[in-house]
Formats: C-alpha cells, structure tokens, sequence
C-alpha cells in the first residue's frame, strides 16, 4: 500500500499528517515514511536520531577534448542551456543540465561518455521500532529534484506500506512523488488560497488515475466551499483538524499530535483506516 | 586589412526590437534580440535570440550565440553567472549600458569610452 500525502498549497499540513500518519500507524505495523520534499525535507524534525546517508547522482556529460572538433551539434542540440561551445574547449554547466542523453547521441565524433553527478542524498532513520523514514535530500544549487524523489522512492520500493510526503505545488517534483501510488490524501486549509490550489491537485492526481481523499486542516468549522468543491468532485473529507492552539503548540515544539495528545492517535488510527477501506472501495 | 575572419571587430549590443535603430535592451540572456556591428566592413545586422523565452539556461544560449557570430564586443544591462562564465572563457569584453537609450545611442557612448567594462 502505497499513500501519498499531497496539497498544492505548501503549508497546509502534509508533512504534520503524514508524519502523524506514519507514527500511529508504527504502533500496529511496520511503515515506511518518505520524505519527497527534496528541496525542503523537514520530516526528520518530527523524528530526531541518528541517521544513515548515501550518495545521489544522475548521469552527465563527460567531453573527451581528444575526439571532439568543436562543432558545436551538443550545444545547439541542448535546449537547456547547459553546453557552450568555444574555439577551442567546451564549456559546460551541470547544474543546468537535465541528464536527458541528448549531447552523447547527437556527438558524431564519439567525444562525450556519461560519468556520474552527485545531486544530493538519502538519509534513512529508525525512530521507532515499526517506523523507517527515508528522506530525500536536494544538493542546494540543483535546478531539478526529480532524481533524489525516484532514488527516495526506490529505497521503499520492497516496503509493504509506504506513506509519501509530496513537496507543495502541481509541477514534476509532485506528479513523480505521487505516480504508482495507490491512494493519495489532499491536504487543505479552509482559504481561498487552500481551496483554489486544492482544486489545481485534485486535477493533476485524477488525471495520473489515483483515488484521492481530503483532510482539512486548521477547519474553523465553516468550510462550506472546500467542502462543496469535494462533494462534487467525489472527493470523501476523511479528516478535519481544528485551528486549535493546543494542536499548534505540539507542531511548534516539533512534537506529533498523535503521539503528544491522547485524542489524535485514536484520531490518526481511524483516519488510516478510513484510507485504506476508501482506496478498497475505489479498486 | 585583415583576412581572417576572426580579427574582424564584432560589437554586439542587446536590441528590444529587430531593428539596429531600436532600444537597447538591459538584459542579455532575455534580450529578444542582438545588433551586431562589424566595425570593419560597417555591416549592422540583427540575430534573433532563439532561447530569449526560454525556461533557464538562456544566459549560456546566449553566449553560445556571441561565439558563433564571433562577437568580440558585448555591451548589455547585466549579466548573470552562467553567461559571465561563458563570456569570460570566450574573451568576450563586456560594457555596461544602462541609460535606456537606443542601440546607436549604445554603441556611441562605447566609442566615446563613456562605457564601464564589466567582464
């Protein structure tokens, strides 16, 4: 089983409804969490300890000066910008590259092989018996995180359950976190902004063709148009958690709700069930 | 006279417009269009910038293009790192233009040594 936890809206709660998630759950099972937000993962806050690393790199180009005549076909082919092309050497700016292979397929001259990029890291923790979380990190100065999120991914891969952190917005960082799940929860805030964004995710997650559910986060009760925009699209709201300070004081120390108050683990059990029998219901 | 191709003094100023009598544009990677002047044989001609609406790596595309049109000169706004790196490792002089004047409004006050150089 494989969750995703998704919003459009950054800060409307992912990582706190995942990680209440994955803790609750880690009381019954074992569970795999993976934090997808590469270029801001913040899920180990919630779960301090000691932690294991290992390299991520993906593929880039690598100019053998001896076979290449400079005529310049890798760098009018690179639509990225990334190969520049003198007189007499070839410039080229890996942080731009997008290891898409183009150059080492258009070289006539067998000048370019592939070598590869460390782009950043994943750190895998043990904080509870039950508990694994994989956290993707993105090295600062790298346009794009895609490689970390599959690599993240990848490490979960033989895991029976898996909830996903996915990283804000609707673009490839998100549709790469949440393709090959098998249910992804949208996590909202009663705004406008909330609202507005919460309708751009639920369009990219139904067309990838994954179940999606809602929880509302910091609901003042009076949520009517999220949860008219959620009845009409079908989108069940398994959870609502209040604008309360008590709740805000936990997150603020770093603590999980359903560790930390006694009313939110049976709260985050219930709503793990609540997943499940809705992406059964939906098979 | 020189024969080689390479000697000729090319001077490249950023364009709004496709016109070698429009505005200078401040930006270089951005810039929608390149003047180019031939200070030998006088020619003016203009390049569109192919990658101007690009999503990134415009600066670097936009050197590529200073190199194969064998621009010497590159007066301009600003640039950034990408296109300071490939510039610089060309040997392309870069000028500063920001008066918002038109490109032969730039390429006088070059000749007037009114220009700081920043690469």
């Amino acid at each position: 089983m494989r969750i995703v936890v998704a919003s459009g809206k950054g800060g409307t709660g992912k990582s706190t409804v995942a990680a209440n998630l994955a803790w609750s759950r880690a009381q019954e099972a074992s569970v795999t969490l993976v934090d997808c937000d590469v270029e801001e993962p913040n899920l180990h806050l919630f779960f301090p300890g000691d932690r294991t690393a290992a390299p991520v790199t993906r593929p880039v180009p690598d100019f053998d000066e001896d076979h290449c005549n400079h005529c310049g076909e890798c760098a009018r082919f690179c639509r990225y910008g990334a190969i520049a092309v003198l007189k007499d050497r070839v410039l080229f700016f890996p942080e731009i590259c997008h290891s898409c292979g183009g150059c080492t397929l258009v070289c006539q001259h067998a000048a370019i092989a592939e070598k590869p990029l460390t782009v950043g890291k994943i750190e895998e923790r043990h904080p509870l018996p039950g508990l694994r979380l994989i956290s993707g990190v993105m090295n600062e100065g790298e346009a794009v995180g895609i490689p970390v999120i599959r690599a993240a991914k990848e490490a979960a891969a033989g895991d029976g359950t898996v909830i996903l952190d996915s990283s804000p917005g609707t673009a490839c960082p998100v549709i790469e976190t949440v393709k090959g799940s098998d249910v992804c929860v949208l996590v909202t805030e009663a705004t406008p902004f909330g609202l507005h964004d919460l309708k751009l995710a639920a369009e990219v997650v139904s067309s990838l063709g994954i179940p999606a559910c809602v929880v509302v986060n910091r609901g003042c009760g009076d949520e009517l148009e999220t949860k008219a925009f959620c009845r009409d699209q079908g989108l069940p709201i398994l959870m609502t958690i209040p604008f309360s300070r008590e709740i805000a004081a936990v997150q603020n120390r770093g603590g999980l709700i359903s560790r930390d108050l006694s009313d939110w683990r049976s709260a985050f059990a219930g709503l793990y069930g609540r997943i499940i029998a809705f992406e059964e219901g939906r098979r | 006279m020189s024969n080689n191709l390479l000697d000729i003094m090319k001077l490249c100023v950023t364009a709004k417009a496709n016109d070698v009598d429009a505005l200078a544009e401040e930006r270089f990677g951005r810039a929608p269009y390149f003047a180019i002047f031939d200070e030998e044989s006088g020619a003016e001609t203009t390049v569109q910038n192919a990658g101007a609406a690009g999503a990134g790596g415009v600066g670097v595309r936009a050197a590529q293009t200073m190199v194969d049109n064998g621009v010497k000169v590159l007066i301009t706004g600003q640039i950034g790192g990408n296109a300071n790196a490939a510039l610089s490792a060309a040997g392309i002089e870069v000028y500063e233009y920001r008066a918002g004047g038109s490109v032969k409004d730039a390429v006088a006050a070059y000749r007037a040594g009114k220009l700081s150089r920043i690469l």
